[in-house]
Formats: structure tokens, C-alpha cells, sequence
């Protein structure tokens, strides 16, 4: 990104759907996946005469993300009418707020784990309460037929999250979108799943370039339809070398075009400019006469605020300074969910080792839940019984690669490590016959004393092979001390 | 305030009418009387008073998230213009 000759400045609209039962204004089920147009009522259908009533649970479940990504809450919000025609959109206007949106003023932290760019602070303007619209399909196949609209989705709450323009890669807006959707899961708010459509986004994007009269800025474009976070981020890489190509060609800068909006096409992993509409966005906004504002008390925000529980950012925190892990394992484990971390505290405070435990969920553990596909409530090994394995490597019983093999053997199996050990014929050496071993060893290799001596600590490695033939149970960790300390006291 | 022939047809767009000379006329008409009857509120001295943002003194409306049930799609579709045994049937949406 850095020796690009411009900085991309991006926006992102998150829209979130809040994980109800019951959609906005009316007690129609959200449920996905069901058969079309079974979930409708004449509130959601727009109906003459209907009346909406707002959802409880969705304005607290709006206020816990708002506190969350530390928004202000004000103490007095209400819904307005969005104008605007559209198929998926029954009313003629979606409900939403606009001058006093119910949470302003937060920010989300966001840091790379391969170091793709600065720790940045992304600050959000506002996170409001909105209705989802329906689904359009259009059957390409069949030419010129007409879409079909199905409003099961209609009047799903949705929060809307408006960042600043404060991110400046393709890579810090992917980031953003992976950190917002772990603070969702940890405040279980929301499924989260793009493909569903569950968290969406939207990019503002352009580009500032210094040239020899100053800095300009590319018109800004709005990207559409990135249902994944790897789109997010090569939609906005492409939307920015178009831009600038765009600029090279046009010289057309900020204020000379109308804000375009694009959609992002993930085959062709291009962007397309959508139907420019007829007239400039007009939506005519206006306090919606069916709804009544909302007025929150502070016992009410604090009451909410208690609820929201360790966030990533705290647990990371936790995980390095109580626990003693490096920020990359506490990066790691923090980012596969709550119930990953649930799994490491229960293991270290179990095995007495936290960096031990640290080091196999971020390891062993979590190479089988990605090889399996599996999350850790469906991984076979519990905590307790991981635990026992790590306390043999702890007593010296099994090194590490022991361990690994009796690990593979446990998950096969579903037998306790005690009782794999004695399935492999694991013993452990005893003490005085290890000794005696490497006594017999350092007599035998002169060579490998002289070189230990001469300062190459390296070469009583040599040693570790001759033991391991002779006795296949020796742990090579304390083969190698047992040897330097006899040949540092020839 | 004032309204202009082109103000209309603006309006007019937006909300998706269409009108011929003689209807943007009259309608011209009929929009500045009511704007001009609305402007009378503007010579209400309203410095102090604290802008409202709904007709009733009433806050938190507020329902249970409890599921009722919905309408059967029968029902829900019936006074669709154009529909087929599951969905509303549109003029074919593109570009989305």
C-alpha cells in the first residue's frame, strides 16, 4: 500500500441485524430460511391504517453495541420516514432516524496481527436503529421476466454503524469489519453472518494524491454488495486503483462528479457502476407521526452497560499482562470467540501452566478445529483432559513430541492421556537410570565434550540421538541438561 | 415562502406523479395555498418554546419481543397487482 503514489480514505457503513425474535414495529417472526412471504403482517406490508409499535428488545440489544463501541447514548431519540421508492420497500419510506439518531460519538480499535499497518482508532459517527427491506430475485436465466419480492425480511431490525473516514487500506477495512463482528459475537447481539446477510457493509471511498499543486481528492464512490470480508477488502483495493486510473485519464476531482455508487461483482472481482437514479437522493425525511420518541433514563444506560461483559480488547489485555502470553497468542485465541478463550482459562487454571496452555490451544488445539472445520464445543479433547496432558509435560513424564503423538491418540481415541501413555508403552525413566545413562554417553564422546567445552552447546544434541536409540522413553529436554551439567562439571 | 411551477414538478417526481400542463397548473396553485396557510405558524413568536418532534405528549411505546403469528401468504399477497404462487411479481430489478 505505502509505495502507492495516493491514500485511499474510507468510511464503512456496517448494518448489523440485532438478533431478535420479532422484527422493528411489528411481532412478525425474523427467523431466515423460510419459504417466502410467510412472514408478513399489514404493518410490515405497509397497510393503510397499521400501526407500528418499536421492539424493546431491539432498541436495548441497539444501546449494548452503542456502549460497547463507546457511543454516547442520548437521553431522547426518535424515528423519522426515509422517502424513496423502491420494489423491496412496501411503505414508499424506510423508518429510520436522522438528526437524533439513538447512540453518537464512539470509536472501535483496531490492530493487524501480520503488522499490515498501525494500531488506528477508528472513530464512529453514530450507530442508529433502522427497518431492513425485502428481498428482490431476479432470475437472469430467464431474460426480461419480472423479479420476485419476498418480504420475510422486511421491518428486520437492523443497526446502522457509520464510521469517520479514518481508515487507509483496503486491509484496515477488512480489519474493522473482523474486529466489529467479534465485539458483536462477544456481545451476542447478532449472528454475524455475511453470507446470510446478517452484517453488511458499505464503503465510502476515494483517493488523496499530492501533486506538484497540492493534494486532490478523487469523487468519492460508495461500494455495494461485499458479502465477505475478503470482498471488502479487494473491493476497495480495486475501487482504488480504478480511481486513480480514473483520474489519470479524467483529471475529474472531488466535487466535479456526483457521488457515484458501484456495486462490487465478487466473479469478476471488479466494480460496476450501478443505475445512476434519475434525480439527485432526495429523501425528504420527517419525523414519523406513528412513532412515539424514546426517552432513556441513566439507571436504565448503566443497567445495560453492566451487561456487556469482557469485550476482546479487555481480554486481550487480560490474557497478556494476568497470564503471561505473548500479544500474538492472545491475539489468536481472543479472535476465535469467547468460547475459545472460556476453553484457555479453563486449561491453564486446570494444567497450572498458562503459557503451556496458551501455547497448545494457539497450537495443537486450534490447528484440528481449522483441519476439522469444527468450533471448540464440537472438539472431542475437553479442557480437564488436556489439562492432565499438559501436567505430564510439566513433570518431565512426556516431551513435547511424546506429547503431540499422545494428543493425536486422544483425539482418535477419546481415552484419557494416562491411559494413552500406558497404551504406548510411555515410561518414564527413571531418574538415577537416566543419569546413569548419560554418564555412560559423555564417557563414549569425547569429541562431543571437547566441542560443549569449546563453547558449541549445539553438539550435545549428538548425545540426544544416541539416548533415544537407546531407550526410546527418554525425554531429549532432559537428556540435554542432565549432559551439559555432567560434561560442565568435568 | 413561496413555490415555483418547477418546485412541483420536482415533488411530482419524487413522488412518482405525472401531470399535464393544465394539472401542474392547478396543482401549482393548490400547493402555494397550502403553504401559505402553513406559513401563518411562522408569525407565532416560538423562541422559548422547545421544538417537538411528535403531536403527543407520550414516550416508549415499547412491545415485548414476543412472536405473533403473520399472515397467512394468501393473504399477504392478495391485493398484489401481479404475483405468482409464492412472491410479488415487479418489473424485472437489475443491477443489484
Amino acid at each position: 500500500m505505502s509505495d502507492a503514489p495516493y491514500e485511499i480514505v474510507i468510511g464503512l457503513e456496517a448494518h448489523v441485524q440485532l438478533k431478535t425474535q420479532t422484527k422493528l414495529f411489528c411481532r412478525c417472526s425474523t427467523e431466515f430460511g423460510n419459504p417466502p412471504n410467510t412472514q408478513t403482517c399489514p404493518v410490515c406490508l405497509g397497510m393503510p391504517g397499521s400501526l407500528p409499535v418499536m421492539n424493546k428488545k431491539a432498541y436495548f440489544l441497539g444501546m449494548k453495541t452503542a456502549l460497547a463501541l463507546n457511543c454516547g447514548i442520548p437521553k431522547f431519540t426518535k424515528w423519522d420516514r426515509k422517502n424513496y421508492f423502491y420494489p423491496d420497500l412496501p411503505k414508499g419510506y424506510q423508518t429510520s432516524q436522522f438528526d437524533l439518531p439513538m447512540s453518537e460519538e464512539g470509536y472501535l480499535d483496531i490492530k493487524s496481527l501480520k503488522d499490515e499497518f498501525e494500531p488506528r482508532r477508528v472513530r464512529i459517527i453514530r450507530a442508529h436503529l433502522e427497518e431492513d427491506a425485502g428481498k428482490s430475485m431476479h432470475d437472469e436465466a430467464s431474460g426480461k421476466a419480472d423479479s420476485r419480492i419476498d418480504l420475510n425480511r422486511t421491518g428486520t431490525p437492523l443497526l446502522e454503524i457509520v464510521s469517520y473516514p479514518d481508515m487507509r487500506s483496503a486491509a484496515e477495512a477488512k480489519t474493522y469489519m473482523q474486529e466489529l463482528r467479534l465485539l458483536l459475537t462477544y456481545l451476542d447481539v447478532s449472528d454475524c453472518n455475511m453470507q446470510e446477510g446478517s452484517l453488511r457493509c458499505d464503503a465510502n471511498v476515494n483517493l488523496h494524491i499530492p501533486t506538484e499543486n497540492g493534494t486532490i481528492a478523487t469523487p468519492i464512490v460508495e461500494i455495494k454488495n461485499m458479502n465477505s470480508f475478503r470482498s471488502v477488502e479487494r473491493g476497495i483495493a480495486y475501487e482504488a486503483k480504478r480511481q486513480y486510473d480514473v483520474w489519470q485519464e479524467t483529471g475529474k476531482v472531488l466535487g466535479e462528479l456526483p457521488k457515484q455508487t458501484r456495486g462490487w461483482d465478487d466473479s469478476a472481482q471488479v466494480t460496476r457502476s450501478q443505475r445512476e437514479k434519475e434525480e439527485s437522493a432526495d429523501y425528504r425525511y420527517f419525523p414519523c407521526p406513528d412513532l412515539v420518541p424514546v426517552v432513556v433514563t441513566d439507571e436504565q444506560i448503566e443497567a445495560v452497560r453492566s451487561e456487556i461483559g469482557e469485550l476482546p480488547a479487555t481480554l486481550r489485555e487480560r490474557l497478556t499482562s494476568d497470564f503471561g502470553l505473548t500479544s500474538y497468542t492472545a491475539d489468536v485465541v481472543v479472535n476465535q470467540g469467547r468460547e475459545l478463550v472460556d476453553y484457555f482459562l479453563e486449561l491453564a487454571a486446570a494444567s497450572g501452566d498458562n503459557k503451556l496452555a496458551g501455547n497448545w490451544v494457539q497450537g495443537e488445539v486450534l490447528r484440528i478445529l481449522n483441519d476439522q472445520e469444527i468450533t471448540i464445543d464440537q472438539f472431542r479433547i475437553s479442557a480437564g483432559q488436556l489439562a492432565e496432558l499438559l501436567q505430564l509435560i510439566t513433570s518431565g513424564d512426556l516431551d513435547s513430541s511424546k506429547a503431540k503423538d499422545v494428543f493425536a491418540v486422544m483425539l482418535d481415541s477419546g481415552k484419557s492421556a494416562a491411559e494413552v501413555v500406558q497404551d504406548l508403552g510411555i515410561e518414564k525413566v527413571d531418574e538415577s537410570a537416566l543419569e546413569d545413562l548419560c554418564r555412560l554417553l559423555v564417557e563414549r564422546n569425547q569429541r562431543v565434550v571437547d566441542d560443549v567445552k569449546s563453547g558449541n552447546q549445539k553438539a550435545v544434541g549428538a548425545l540426544i540421538g544416541q539416548a533415544k536409540k537407546e531407550n526410546p522413553n527418554v525425554n531429549p529436554g532432559q537428556v540435554r541438561q542432565i549432559c551439559l551439567e555432567i560434561i560442565n562439571n568435568l | 415562502m413561496s413555490l415555483t411551477r418547477q418546485d412541483v414538478e420536482k415533488v411530482a417526481l419524487l413522488a412518482r406523479l405525472k401531470f399535464d400542463d393544465d394539472q401542474l397548473d392547478k396543482m401549482t396553485s393548490h400547493m402555494v395555498q397550502i403553504i401559505q396557510y402553513v406559513d401563518k405558524l411562522s408569525e407565532l413568536n416560538t423562541d422559548d418554546v422547545e421544538p417537538m418532534a411528535h403531536a403527543l405528549d407520550i414516550n416508549n411505546a415499547l412491545a415485548e419481543d414476543e412472536p405473533r403469528p403473520s399472515l397467512p401468504r394468501e393473504e399477504a399477497l392478495r391485493n398484489a397487482p401481479k404475483r405468482d404462487d409464492e412472491c410479488f411479481l415487479v418489473p424485472a430489478v437489475l443491477g443489484e
